[in-house]
C-alpha cells in the first residue's frame, strides 16, 4: 500500500476507536512490531542506498503523525469517560446537611454576653458574688439600714436565719471593693431575686453592676459611659434622658430613659456617683476617691434588643421560643 | 400620688401646657406615671333641675320626670335612678350629645314614655369609678350653664410615683414648692389665718413617750352642724385624688393631708376618756381599728391611748371607739408628729397600708402640724360651724430633728458632677429650695428647711443643684485613664466556652429558677435541699436546687409534651449545698437530652438517643480544658438515673459529675415518655485548664496492629485500653476500641473487643519484629488480667 493511503486509512480507524482498548488495537496494527508502518520500515533494506534516507525520513514522519493522531484522539476519549463517570456522581444539593444542627444560647445570656463584651473592651473587670447574700452587704452596707423604706420595695426573699436572696448585685460593689481595694472598674452580672410574681415580674431576673472608683470620677463620665453603653448594645444613636432618681447607695442618682419610637421614654437603668456611706462601709475615703455605679436589668434590655414583648417568656425554656436565637 | 392640675396650678401656675408640666415633674426626680384628663367631651352637658318627679306607669324602677334647662320649656326625661327627686340638680344631656362612654343620646322612647335625654350619673361622664344615681350638684348649682364651666373643668389627674426619700412632695403644697423652685415662679400658699378661739376648751395631752411623738397639735371644735355635707369643690378634689367623700370631719382631714402632707385624725371629743397620751404599746394591748378589725399590737408601734386603753395605732389608723360619726357634735383634731424611725414598716407588719402610714414612714415635716390642725379647723368651720377652742402644740424640742448647717464646696460641687455652674446660680437653686445659704470661702454653708429631712450631707446639696440645674446640662465627658491590661486566664476556661461548646453539639440554653419544689430536688438528687426560703412564693419553689435538674428535666419533659421529638437543653447556674450556716454555691454545668440522636434526616437512620451520644457530648466539653487532666467514667450508682446506665465522671481521680440514664421511675414522674439522659459537671472543677505544652512530632512512621480478645462482659474498655498502654508504655502510643461484639460465635456472657494499638518509637523507626514483641506482651498481659482469648 502506499503510505499516503495507509495514513488515511490509520485516521479513519482512529476516529473510529470508541474506547482506549479499540484505539489501543489500532496503535498495535500500525505501530507495533508488527504493524505497518513497522514494516515499512523494515523494508527500506531492498531499497536502493540512495533512497532509504529519503524514504526513512517519510515514514518516520507518518509514524509521527500517526501517534500524534491516537494522543489526541486518547486524550477525548478519557475526557469524556471522566465526565460520564463525574455526570452519575452528581448530588441534589439541595438535599439538606447530615449530622447535627445547630442550638443556641438563651436570649438572656446573649445579651448578657453582648453587655460583658462591651464593657470587657472598655477595661472592665467582670466579677461575681454569692447569689444568697446576709443582709449586711444586700443593705445595710449599701446604706440602706433596718427599717428603711427602700427595703420594702425590695420584695426580698428571706431565710429562717435572716440570709436572703440578693435583691440586686450591688452588694457584689461592696465585695469587689473590700477585696480588691480601688481605683476599681468592674462590671457584675448575676442572678438576682424578687419576692413578686405576674405579668411584668419575675421571682428571679437578670443584672449587670457597674462600679468605677477614682480620684476624678464624676457624673459627667458616668453620663458619658452609660450612653455609649446604650449606642453600642443597640447599635444606633440613642436619645438618653437621666432623671434624677433615688437609691440609698448613690447620690446624686439618676434614672436613665431611652427615647423608643417617636416620643416614648423606656427606662432602662438606674445610676449614679456613690454615696459616701458606701465607700466608707466598704473602707474607702469618700474624700479621696468619687465613683459611679449603675444597674441594668438583662431582661429588660434583651426585649428592647430582641422584640420579646412577655417577660415570663424567659423562664419558659420553650423550644420554639428558644429557637429564634441563634 | 394623684393631684388634679386644676388644684395645683392654684399654688403654682408656670407658663407650660399639661404635658410640659408633667415632663418637668419627671426631670425633677417626682416621675410622672400617668396624665388622665377628665371632663373632655362633655361641654354640652348643662345643670338641670328636677321641676316634676313621678312613676313610670309601666316600669317600677324608671321615673318620668321634667326637668329645666333654664329653657323655655320643661324636657321629658325618663329617669332609672334611685335619687331622681323634686328639686335636684343633675348634669342633663340632650339629645346630639356624645357621652365619654361613646353613648349617643337621641329622643326615644322608655315603655312608651318620651325621653328627651339622660340625667347622668358621674360614671357616665367620666368622672370617678363609681356613682350610686345621677350626680347630685349643690343647691347653687346655675341651672342651664355647661356642667364643665361649674366643676372647673377638664381637668388633668397627675399620677406622681413619688422616690422614698421625697416624703415631703406627698402634697400639693410639696409638688408645687418642687415646681416653683424649678421654674422660678410664684408660690402662692391659700391665705389662711388660724381660726381664732371661740371658746376655751382644750383636751390633755401628754407626751409620755416624747422620743415617739415630739409634737402633738390638737384643736377642739364643738358643736358642729350634724347635717351639713362637704362642698361640691371639696368632694371633688377628693375625688380627683382618689379619697371618697365620707364624713365633712373626716374630708376636712383627708383634704389638709392631700393639700399640706399632714395627716390629722379627729376624734369623737365626747367619747376621749382622760387624757391622749401616746406611747409604744404594751405586751398583749389590743384595740378595733376604724375597719371594724381588732389587732394586738407589737412592742415596736406607736399607739394612742386614754383612760380606755389603746385607741389608734399612731400614724397608721385611728380606733373605731373614739370615731367620729353622723352623731359627733365635738370634735378634737390631732396633728402629731410621729417620727420615721417609729413608723418604718410598722403598717406592713400588721398588713395595712394607708395614705397616712405612707406619708409618715416617707417623713413629715415636724414644724407643720400646728398649721394643718388650723387648717382643718378653719374649713370645719367653714362647712359646719360650731366653736373652735385654742390650737395647743405640745412639744419636746430636744427630740425634734436639727437642722445643722451643711458645708458645701464649690470645688466638691465642681468634682462630682463634673460641671461648673455659676455660684449666683448655685446659691440661688439653693434659695429657692427655701435652704439658707451662707457664703463661705470657697462654698456655702446651707440649713435646709425643716420639710427637707431627706438632706443631710454634701453629696445631697450637689444632688439638689444638679436636680434644679437639670441632670440634662450636665456635659458627657469620656474619662481619660489609665486601664491597666485585663488578666486573661488560661487556667480557667470562660463558661461562655462551654455553654459554646453545647451549643455547637445542637442543646440549646435553658435558664430555670434556682429554687425548685423540695420532692422534685430529692427525687432527682437523693438529696434533700437544706437551704429552704421563710417567705416562698409557693411550694413549687421553696428550696434552693441543689442541682441544676429540677429545672431542666421539667423543661425537657414540657418540650416532650409539646410534640418535640428531640429535646437537648443545658444549664450554667448555680446549685446551693449545705446548711444555711455552713453554705456553698457551685457552679454547675448540666444538659438533658431525650429523643432522636439526630434530627430527622434523608441521610441517617432515626434512633433513639443512648448513653454514648450524651457522653460524647460531656467528652467534648471536657476536652475543652485540655489533656492535661485524666478523666475517667466510673460506673456508680445514683438514686435518679438507672442502674448500669449511670457513672460518676472523674477528673484525676475525683468525682467532678454524674451521667446517666434518668431511671424509670423518675421519668415516669416527669411524664417523659422516651429514655432522658442528663448529665451534671461542677464548671469550676472541670474547666479548670493550663497551657499547653507542646512535645516534639516523631519523625519516624507508626504502626498499627489490630487484635480482638473475647473477655467477660462485665471487663470494662477503660481497663483493657489500659493493660494493653501497659504492655509496652513506650511504644503505644494510643489504644482505640474499633469493635465490641456480642453475639453468634461469642459466649453468652462474654464479648469480643477489637483494639487496634499505634506503635511507634520517636528515635528511630520501628521494625517489625519491635511491633511483634509488644503486640506479644500486650495479648499475654490481657490473658493474665482478664483471662482473655485472642479471636481470629
Amino acid at each position: 500500500m502506499e503510505l499516503g493511503e495507509l495514513l488515511a486509512a490509520a485516521a479513519s480507524e482512529i476516529d473510529a476507536a470508541n474506547d482506549l482498548a479499540a484505539l489501543d488495537a489500532v496503535r498495535v496494527s500500525y505501530l507495533g512490531k508488527k504493524g505497518e508502518l513497522t514494516a515499512l520500515l523494515k523494508g527500506l533494506s531492498q531499497l536502493p542506498a540512495e533512497e532509504r534516507p529519503a524514504a526513512g525520513q517519510e515514514i518516520n514522519k507518518a509514524k509521527q503523525v500517526v501517534q500524534q493522531q491516537i494522543n489526541a484522539r486518547r486524550e477525548a476519549l478519557e475526557v469524556a469517560a471522566l465526565e460520564k463517570k463525574l455526570a452519575a456522581d452528581a448530588v441534589d444539593v439541595t438535599l439538606p446537611g447530615r449530622g447535627y444542627s445547630l442550638g443556641g444560647r438563651h436570649p438572656v445570656s446573649r445579651a448578657m454576653g453582648r453587655i460583658k463584651a462591651i464593657f470587657r473592651d472598655a477595661g472592665f473587670g467582670v466579677r461575681s458574688g454569692p447569689e444568697i447574700e446576709d443582709d449586711f452587704h444586700n443593705f445595710t452596707a449599701l446604706n440602706i439600714p433596718d427599717d428603711h423604706p427602700a427595703r420594702a420595695m425590695h420584695d426580698t426573699f428571706y431565710f429562717p436565719n435572716g440570709d436572703l436572696l440578693r435583691t440586686h448585685t450591688s452588694p457584689v460593689q461592696i465585695r469587689s471593693m473590700v477585696t480588691e481595694g480601688v481605683p476599681i472598674r468592674i462590671i457584675a452580672p448575676g442572678r438576682v431575686y424578687r419576692c413578686d410574681s405576674d405579668q411584668t415580674h419575675t421571682p428571679m431576673f437578670h443584672q449587670v453592676e457597674g462600679l468605677v472608683i477614682d480620684e476624678h470620677v464624676s457624673f459627667a463620665n458616668l453620663k458619658a459611659v452609660l450612653h455609649q453603653f446604650v449606642e453600642s448594645f443597640f447599635e444606633r444613636k440613642a436619645e438618653l434622658r437621666f432623671r434624677p432618681s433615688y437609691f440609698p447607695f448613690t447620690e446624686p442618682s439618676a434614672e436613665v430613659d431611652v427615647l423608643w419610637g417617636e416620643d416614648s421614654w423606656l427606662e432602662i437603668l438606674g445610676c449614679g456617683m456613690v454615696h459616701p456611706n458606701v465607700l466608707e462601709s466598704a473602707g474607702v475615703d469618700p474624700e479621696k476617691y468619687t465613683g459611679y455605679a449603675f444597674g441594668m436589668g438583662v431582661e429588660r434590655l434583651a426585649m428592647l434588643r430582641y422584640g420579646v414583648t412577655d417577660l415570663r417568656t424567659f423562664f419558659e425554656n420553650d423550644l420554639r421560643f428558644l429557637g429564634q436565637f441563634r | 400620688m394623684k393631684i388634679a392640675e386644676s388644684w395645683l396650678r392654684e399654688w403654682v401656675n408656670p407658663d407650660l401646657g399639661t404635658a410640659d408640666l408633667a415632663h418637668q415633674l419627671t426631670m425633677l426626680g417626682l416621675e410622672v406615671d400617668e396624665v388622665t384628663v377628665e371632663g373632655e367631651g362633655i361641654e354640652d352637658v348643662v345643670i338641670a333641675e328636677v321641676v316634676e318627679c313621678g312613676k313610670h306607669p309601666d316600669a317600677d324602677k324608671l321615673s318620668v320626670c321634667k326637668v329645666s334647662d333654664g329653657g323655655a320649656e320643661l324636657i321629658d326625661i325618663v329617669c332609672g335612678a334611685p335619687n331622681a327627686r323634686v328639686g335636684l340638680k343633675t348634669p342633663l344631656a340632650k339629645p346630639g350629645v356624645k357621652l365619654p362612654n361613646g353613648m349617643k343620646l337621641r329622643k326615644a322612647k322608655i315603655r312608651g314614655v318620651v325621653s328627651n335625654g339622660m340625667l347622668c350619673s358621674a360614671v357616665e361622664l367620666g368622672l370617678g369609678d363609681e356613682s350610686d344615681g345621677i350626680m347630685e350638684l349643690p343647691a347653687d348649682a346655675p341651672v342651664g350653664s355647661p356642667l364643665v364651666e361649674f366643676l372647673h373643668l377638664p381637668d388633668a389627674i397627675i399620677d406622681v410615683d413619688l422616690t422614698p426619700n421625697r416624703g415631703d412632695c406627698f402634697s400639693i403644697l410639696g409638688v408645687a414648692r418642687d415646681i416653683a423652685a424649678l421654674t422660678g415662679d410664684e408660690l402662692r400658699k391659700p391665705e389662711f389665718a388660724s381660726p381664732e378661739a371661740s371658746i376655751d376648751d382644750t383636751h390633755p395631752v401628754e407626751l409620755v413617750e416624747p422620743a415617739g411623738c415630739p409634737r402633738f397639735a390638737g384643736r377642739v371644735v364643738r358643736g358642729v352642724d350634724l347635717t351639713a355635707r362637704s362642698p361640691l369643690w371639696m368632694v371633688e378634689r377628693l375625688r380627683r385624688a382618689g379619697l371618697r367623700e365620707i364624713h365633712p370631719v373626716v374630708d376636712v382631714t383627708n383634704y389638709v393631708m392631700l393639700e399640706l402632707g399632714q395627716p390629722l385624725h379627729a376624734y369623737d371629743l365626747a367619747k376621749l376618756q382622760g387624757p391622749i397620751r401616746p406611747r409604744l404599746a404594751r405586751k398583749g394591748e389590743k384595740v378595733v381599728l376604724l375597719d371594724e378589725k381588732e389587732v394586738e399590737c407589737s412592742e415596736n408601734t406607736l399607739v394612742i391611748t386614754d383612760d380606755s386603753g389603746v385607741i389608734g395605732l399612731a400614724g397608721i389608723m385611728g380606733g373605731l371607739s373614739t370615731a367620729v360619726s353622723d352623731q359627733t357634735h365635738d370634735v378634737f383634731f390631732e396633728g402629731a408628729f410621729w417620727p420615721q424611725a417609729f413608723m418604718a414598716g410598722r403598717a406592713r407588719a400588721y398588713g395595712m397600708h394607708t395614705d397616712a402610714s405612707l406619708r409618715f414612714e416617707r417623713g413629715v415635716d415636724p414644724e407643720g402640724q400646728g398649721r394643718a390642725v388650723d387648717r382643718a379647723v378653719q374649713l370645719l368651720l367653714e362647712i359646719s360651724g360650731g366653736k373652735a377652742g385654742p390650737l395647743v402644740v405640745d412639744s419636746a424640742a430636744e427630740h425634734l430633728p436639727q437642722r445643722a448647717p451643711i458645708r458645701l464646696r464649690r470645688s466638691r460641687l465642681e468634682h462630682l458632677l463634673g460641671a461648673r455652674i455659676d455660684d449666683d446660680k448655685v446659691a440661688d437653686i439653693l434659695r429657692r429650695l427655701e435652704m439658707r445659704v451662707e457664703d463661705t470661702d470657697g462654698g456655702w454653708n446651707v440649713v435646709a428647711p425643716s420639710h427637707r429631712f431627706d438632706i443631710s450631707i454634701e453629696a445631697d446639696l450637689i444632688e439638689e443643684v444638679a436636680r434644679i440645674h437639670g441632670y440634662d446640662s450636665i456635659p458627657e465627658t469620656t474619662a481619660i485613664a489609665e486601664t491597666p491590661l485585663a488578666k486573661v486566664t488560661e487556667t480557667l476556661i470562660d463558661s461562655e466556652q462551654a455553654a459554646a461548646t453545647l451549643v455547637a453539639r445542637d442543646y440549646y440554653e435553658a435558664v430555670s429558677y434556682a429554687f425548685v419544689d423540695a420532692e422534685i430536688n430529692k427525687l432527682l438528687t437523693g438529696v434533700e435541699s437544706q437551704i429552704v426560703l421563710a417567705n416562698p412564693i409557693s411550694s413549687e419553689m421553696s428550696v434552693m436546687r441543689t442541682s441544676l435538674w429540677p429545672g431542666l428535666v421539667a423543661a425537657a419533659a414540657a418540650n416532650a409534651a409539646r410534640q418535640q421529638d428531640r429535646v437537648r437543653l443545658f444549664e450554667i447556674g448555680k446549685s446551693f449545698h449545705g446548711s444555711l450556716e455552713e453554705r456553698e454555691e457551685i457552679v454547675r454545668i448540666a444538659g438533658v437530652a431525650t429523643g432522636n440522636a439526630l434530627p430527622e434526616q434523608w441521610g441517617a437512620k432515626t434512633q433513639a438517643i443512648d448513653f454514648f451520644d450524651v457522653k460524647s457530648d460531656v467528652e467534648a466539653l471536657l476536652a475543652l480544658a485540655g489533656n492535661g487532666a485524666e478523666i475517667a467514667f466510673e460506673a456508680a450508682e445514683h438514686p435518679a438515673l438507672q442502674p448500669g446506665q449511670s457513672a460518676h465522671i472523674l477528673r484525676d481521680g475525683s468525682v467532678i459529675g454524674v451521667l446517666g440514664r434518668l431511671h424509670p421511675r423518675v421519668a415516669k414522674a416527669f411524664d417523659l415518655k422516651r429514655a432522658a439522659y442528663v448529665f451534671e459537671l461542677d464548671a469550676l472543677a472541670a474547666m479548670r485548664s493550663a497551657a499547653p505544652e507542646a512535645e516534639s512530632v516523631s519523625k519516624f512512621p507508626a504502626i498499627r496492629r489490630d487484635i480482638a480478645v473475647v473477655v467477660d462482659a462485665g471487663i470494662s474498655a477503660d481497663d483493657l485500653v489500659r493493660v494493653a498502654q501497659e504492655a509496652a508504655p513506650e511504644l503505644v502510643q494510643s489504644v482505640r476500641i474499633f469493635d465490641v461484639y456480642t453475639g453468634a460465635g461469642i459466649e453468652a456472657g462474654r464479648k469480643s473487643v477489637a483494639l487496634g494499638l499505634i506503635l511507634q518509637e520517636t528515635s528511630r523507626t520501628l521494625t517489625d519484629d519491635d511491633a511483634d514483641a509488644a503486640m506479644a506482651g500486650a495479648v499475654r498481659k490481657l490473658k493474665d488480667e482478664f483471662a482473655a482469648e485472642l479471636r481470629d
